[in-house]
């Protein structure tokens, strides 16, 4: 396997706090990666700055085999990086199969085009179908319980058949039920070809689902291997006990 | 565009055109034209304010820049008192040029920046209107040559074309809805980091939104010049244009199509009877802001949103019970 | 190059006086993300304030300002008790800038109602004395207003920096969400805030009344410059706007002396689009991306 996306020391100091310190890791193409870490390890710092959120101090970024110079979130998207949010960012006032189709990526020119074209339609229905939200695509996406927030974020960052998703928690505060239907659907689209990188704190759902386990420690990263592994691993404890 | 809507509109711009040929007052037909550029100026406010969810305060700039724009070339002669109609594209164009660099660094950081370099934009020009004398006459005004028009349906000209850039204005903004320009816009106004984060062209779809809008502004503004006679600084770049603009969109309903038209039609002759009743400008200013925060405070939304929020709201119970 | 240091003498003075109502504004912004469009028409109602006690009872208009300060605290605070503590917290940001127009304009119409629209000065007798000192002009009045400008923004340091309502007003700056758990009543520290924001413009309005001729319009002139002065400060930091107050009043004065007046506010204007195209944050601003 080889890697689809690199990091080599990235760095970023909020004032006189490091969030990301010198931190290098590699995603593999095909794998389901965990990046793990107690609180404030610097996990959704480095999610930021992967996805053009956040300017890096120093340290830079490979993608498909390429440097990204200047990593800007519309363009990345555009070139098979995508990232859903810890809050489930959807837009509430437009409606749920338009929540779809506003993410597929379209090209400038379809701006001027139709809102919604059969094309569109077809293809949003089809991610509708595969998620089991087709009898809500009329309704506008404020409508939707949390859970089905997050699963429709999910299933919008899919819309332009990314190469690399980046799930930041993408099972904090919904329910077991929702949990599992998330997990079946990480696993059926990386079974599809995609890549994963899971921000997680459901430690259950990691050991489950992910290998390899990366482990963030202030900022920088101190383990990397399978979960058990990683689970043995005494400098994880102790990152995570605090000591 | 849905049948309903079609028969709407039609009836709409129907009656308005037919309109002047049975009305013959000429205060009447003066309301109707000033109802008709408020309409037009809050629907085109609406593209950027509105879609985009970007306050301008520095609207009346850009109706100020097309005012003057008609003065200064029209000052000697209007010919068959058409011309000033003809280039009104060429007034459009020229404002959409200037609002783009403005608008590109004025759109790049947050809303609340952008709303600052505009209203700084508005006060700017305002000054400029008033001191550039040798450009815009100063604090004496500017006089724009007389049309040779028939006194009996002096105001019909200028309504009809009103009327024609409220069509314009309204026409961008069903297109807005109907194309993914409208999409795109709705997501940067819900939440502009994340549609940056779905490959949506923020900036483009920004600068559209943007130098349409102040076209339209800049048209309506010609216009205006035109009909009054005499620019004078202080009514072509005035803040309460701006505000008349932000007002009438708010009260219609932002985002929607017939929210700003409707604003406009309710405020406009409000607005007249009032200073007719109270004459002095001071009060309708303070009447201005009382409405202004009644509107902000009681209802927020506007009327259109709130009312379709009501429909969908008892269709969904009636679906509920049904079920 | 005589006219130059004059210039600049003449600027630092004024830039003196624009940080007082920067300083009140960006308070105002940085406790509330509220970008306060009514702070050049608070600064006028001040102006009038002085103007119509002065009249009254003669007393120096510097002294007044012991009395105008908690008028204007009171009408600040009572502005966001009422208009803008009860929008909806979802589109606040973007209601309160037009809230703070309207009542920009509210204020101009009262004032126009009340004082009409002729040109007032406040007139103590020595608004026109200057001295020399080597050839180059200080005006009496700017002086003072410059030392009471430092004055006040010393008062209103030690008030931020001293005090327990200062404490709960930069926990809230900093994290509201944390200050409130902390038990800072936000509710209040708003409203307490944006009086504080608000009274500084008594100082201000006293200075502004007697260096120039004011009419009800006048806010207009004042509210770009104070916007482009908290842009420039990095939007939130009052040490900031201060020194962006200072390099506005010395461009302004400069380009006055050395180009026209005319263009003095189009200085303004090129600037702010400057210093947005090649510092998005601001001069002195080093805030992240806030949104995520």
């Amino acid at each position: 396997m080889s890697a689809l996306l690199e990091v080599n020391g990235l760095t970023k100091k909020f004032g006189g706090i490091t969030a990301v310190n010198n931190c290098s890791f590699e995603v593999e193409e095909g794998s389901i990666t965990a990046l793990i870490g107690p609180n404030g390890s610097g996990k959704t710092t480095a999610f930021n700055i992967m996805t053009g959120y956040l300017k890096a101090d120093s340290g830079s970024m490979n993608f498909r085999g390429k440097k990204i110079e200047e990593p800007n979130p519309a363009r990345l998207y555009r070139s098979g990086l995508s990232r859903t949010f810890q809050q489930a960012r959807i837009f509430p006032e437009i409606s749920v199969l338009e929540n779809l189709i506003v993410a597929s990526g379209y090209s400038w020119k379809a701006l001027f085009g139709s809102r919604t074209t059969k094309a569109d339609r077809a293809q949003a229905g089809e991610m509708l179908e595969e998620f089991k939200l087709s009898t809500l695509a009329d309704f506008y996406a404020s409508e939707l319980s949390y859970g089905q927030r997050k699963l429709l974020e999910f299933a919008s960052v899919l819309m332009s058949s990314p190469k690399l998703v980046l799930l930041d928690e993408p099972t904090a505060g919904v329910n077991p039920v929702m949990i599992e239907t998330m997990e079946r659907h990480i696993r059926e689209r990386n079974e599809a070809g995609v890549t994963f990188l899971i921000v997680e704190h459901d430690m259950q759902l990691v050991m489950r689902l992910c290998n390899p386990v990366i482990v963030l420690d202030r900022g920088a990263m101190i383990a990397r291997g399978t979960p058990v592994e990683v689970q043995n691993n005494p400098q994880v404890l102790d990152a995570y006990l605090g000591s | 565009m849905s049948k309903a809507g079609i028969i709407r509109a039609s009836a709409f711009f129907g009656i308005l055109a037919l309109l002047p040929l049975g009305v013959k007052p000429q205060w009447v037909i003066n309301l109707l034209i000033f109802t008709l550029m408020y309409a037009a100026l809050a629907s085109s406010w609406n593209l950027i304010g509105g879609y985009a969810g970007y306050p301008s305060l520095g609207h009346a700039a850009f109706f100020g820049f097309g005012a003057y724009f008609i003065g200064i070339i029209f000052e000697n002669s209007v010919g068959n008192g058409y011309n000033p109609f003809f280039i009104l594209p060429l007034v459009g164009l020229c404002a959409a040029i200037i609002s783009i660099p403005i608008g590109f660094i004025a759109m790049k950081t947050r809303k609340d920046v952008f709303a600052i370099v505009t209203i700084t934009l508005l006060f700017m020009v305002q000054t400029l209107a008033y001191n550039w004398r040798g450009l815009t006459g100063g604090a004496q005004g500017k006089g724009v040559a007389v049309p040779p028009f028939d006194p009996a349906t002096f105001g019909r000209p200028y309504y009809y074309v009103m009327l024609i850039l409220l069509l314009t204005a309204m026409s961008i903004s069903m297109y807005f809805r109907r194309s993914k320009i409208g999409l795109s816009l709705a997501a940067v106004r819900a939440d502009e980091d994340k549609a940056h984060g779905v490959g949506i062209q923020v900036t483009t779809v920004k600068i559209i939104a943007f130098a349409l809008s102040v076209a339209i502004a800049a048209m309506v503004g010609a216009v205006w010049g035109y009909y009054e006679g005499f620019i004078y600084p202080q009514f072509a770049v005035d803040p309460l244009i701006t505000i008349g603009m932000v007002l009438m969109t708010f009260l219609g309903g932002r985002a929607t199509l017939w929210g700003p038209v409707l604003g406009a039609f309710i405020l406009v002759p409000a607005q007249q009877y009032f200073s007719y009743e109270f004459g002095a400008t001071q009060f309708y200013l303070l009447a201005y802001a009382a409405i202004f925060l009644v509107i902000m405070l009681v209802l927020p939304r506007g009327i259109l949103p709130t009312l379709t929020d009501r429909i969908r709201l008892k269709a969904k119970i009636v679906a509920e019970a049904n079920k | 190059m005589h006219s130059v240091i004059q210039a600049l003498i003449l600027g630092s003075l004024t830039g003196g006086v624009y940080a007082l109502m920067a300083s009140g504004q960006t308070l105002i912004f940085g406790i509330m993300k509220v970008i306060n469009l009514a702070q050049g028409a608070f600064v006028i109602v001040a102006s009038y304030l002085t103007f119509s006690l002065f009249q009254m009872t003669g007393l120096d208009p510097f002294l007044l300002i012991i009395v105008t300060t908690p008028i204007m605290f009171i009408l600040g605070a009572a502005t966001q008790w009422f208009l803008l503590r009860p929008l909806r917290p979802d589109d606040a940001a973007e209601l309160s800038l037009l809230v703070t127009f309207a009542v920009a304009l509210g204020l101009e119409g009262a004032l126009s109602i009340v004082y009409k629209t002729t040109l007032r000065s406040i007139m103590p007798g020595y608004e026109n004395h200057s001295w020399t000192l080597w050839g180059y002009q200080i005006n009496e009045v700017r002086f003072y207003a410059f030392l009471l400008s430092i004055a006040m923004l010393g008062v209103l340091y030690l008030l931020l920096q001293k005090t327990k309502f200062g404490r709960s007003v930069r926990a809230t700056v900093q994290n509201p969400m944390s200050a409130q758990l902390l038990g800072v009543n936000s509710k209040a520290v708003s409203a307490f805030g944006f009086g504080l924001g608000v009274s500084t413009t008594a100082a201000a309005g006293a200075v502004f009344g007697l260096i120039t001729p004011f009419n009800p319009g006048s806010h207009y002139d004042l509210i770009s410059r104070l916007l482009t002065i908290v842009v420039l400060g990095g939007m939130g930091a009052i040490g900031g706007s201060v020194i962006a107050a200072l390099i506005m009043g010395i461009g302004a004065a400069l380009v006055s002396a050395l180009a026209a007046p005319i263009w003095s506010d189009f200085t303004f204007f090129a600037v702010l689009l400057l210093v947005l195209l090649l510092r998005p944050r601001g001069l002195f601003g080093a805030k992240v991306r806030g949104a995520l």
